[in-house]
């Protein structure tokens, strides 16, 4: 239950960065990928945003034994760069220029343009269980 | 700033991004995870084998637009400006699957892997931006845009 009262505050607080900081609009997303456009440089000042109180917990996160509302850390320490990292980020950065929606803010939308997020979200779901199904 | 760009949002752009990262240290110091939005996402309906248990995979998903909901009552936020619905799902289905293959997007390469220096997740970052860019760059070449 403390856990999931965790997750939701975390999971809310990313969803009003998300919103706040503009990015839920696709088209702002693209003017950022849009170099030879009007470019629209917002998304490296979320991103640096961002990156300020992560780089601190990094820095918390080696100096104590367990996190505070469980019993360990259960962080991916897989450091192979193979095929899979190399396609996976290709495929997505495709996918990512086109609709200018990354899961974050597509998922953070739901309530703000239910019906115009919708065939993203469905087809995102429908592409994760199409990895599902075929990779192991 | 505004001159040069005059679309730019820096002011927002960065107290936003300071929630987010506020957020994903939420969930390394709170939980011992990583803030990653598609593992989470997959997870929480049923479409990823391992990761997070599942009650923290829903929970972190619905809060989401639970969040994005209440930034909505604090300050004015654009509508989203969406765009045809053929990039919309192809787009999706290139995300969807791409993240998965990639074991992450913008927030857990992003967001957590790049301050954590991991070298996985400076590759994927670097990947995923430049197909990115080269995307919209085809597009605006196709006066797709």
């Amino acid at each position: 239950m403390k856990r999931a009262a965790i997750a939701i505050a975390s999971g809310a607080l990313f969803g009003a960065g998300l919103t706040i900081s503009g990015m839920t609009d696709p088209a702002r997303v693209r003017s950022f990928l849009d170099l030879t456009g009007q470019w629209d440089p917002t998304l490296a000042f979320v991103m640096g945003g961002a990156m300020l109180p992560m780089a601190l917990a990094w820095l918390i996160q080696g100096r104590i034994a367990q996190p505070l509302g469980d019993t360990g850390f259960n962080l991916p320490e897989t450091r192979k760069l193979d095929w899979k990292l190399a396609l996976g980020a290709g495929l997505f950065g495709v996918g990512w220029g086109l609709g200018g929606l990354c899961p974050g803010p597509a998922i953070a939308s739901l309530s703000l343009a239910p019906m115009s997020v919708a065939p993203f979200l469905i087809a995102m779901l429908g592409g994760m269980a199409l990895h599902r199904f075929t990779t192991r | 700033m505004t001159g040069l760009f005059p679309h730019a949002q820096p002011i927002a752009g960065l107290v936003g991004g300071l929630l987010i990262g506020i957020a994903a240290a939420m969930m390394l110091l709170g939980l011992g995870r990583i803030a990653g939005v598609s593992g989470l996402a997959a997870r929480a309906v049923g479409l990823s084998a391992a990761g997070a248990p599942r009650s923290i995979a829903l929970a972190f998903t619905l809060g989401l637009p639970l969040g994005a909901l209440l930034a909505t009552h604090i300050t004015d936020v654009t509508p989203g400006r969406f765009p045809a619905l053929v990039l919309l799902i192809a787009g999706g289905l290139l995300v969807g699957f791409g993240t998965r293959l990639g074991s992450g997007c913008t927030s857990g390469h992003g967001v957590c892997g790049l301050s954590r220096l991991s070298p996985r997740s400076i590759v994927a970052t670097m990947l995923f931006m430049a197909s990115g860019f080269a995307t919209v760059a085809i597009m605006r070449q196709a006066s797709a845009l």
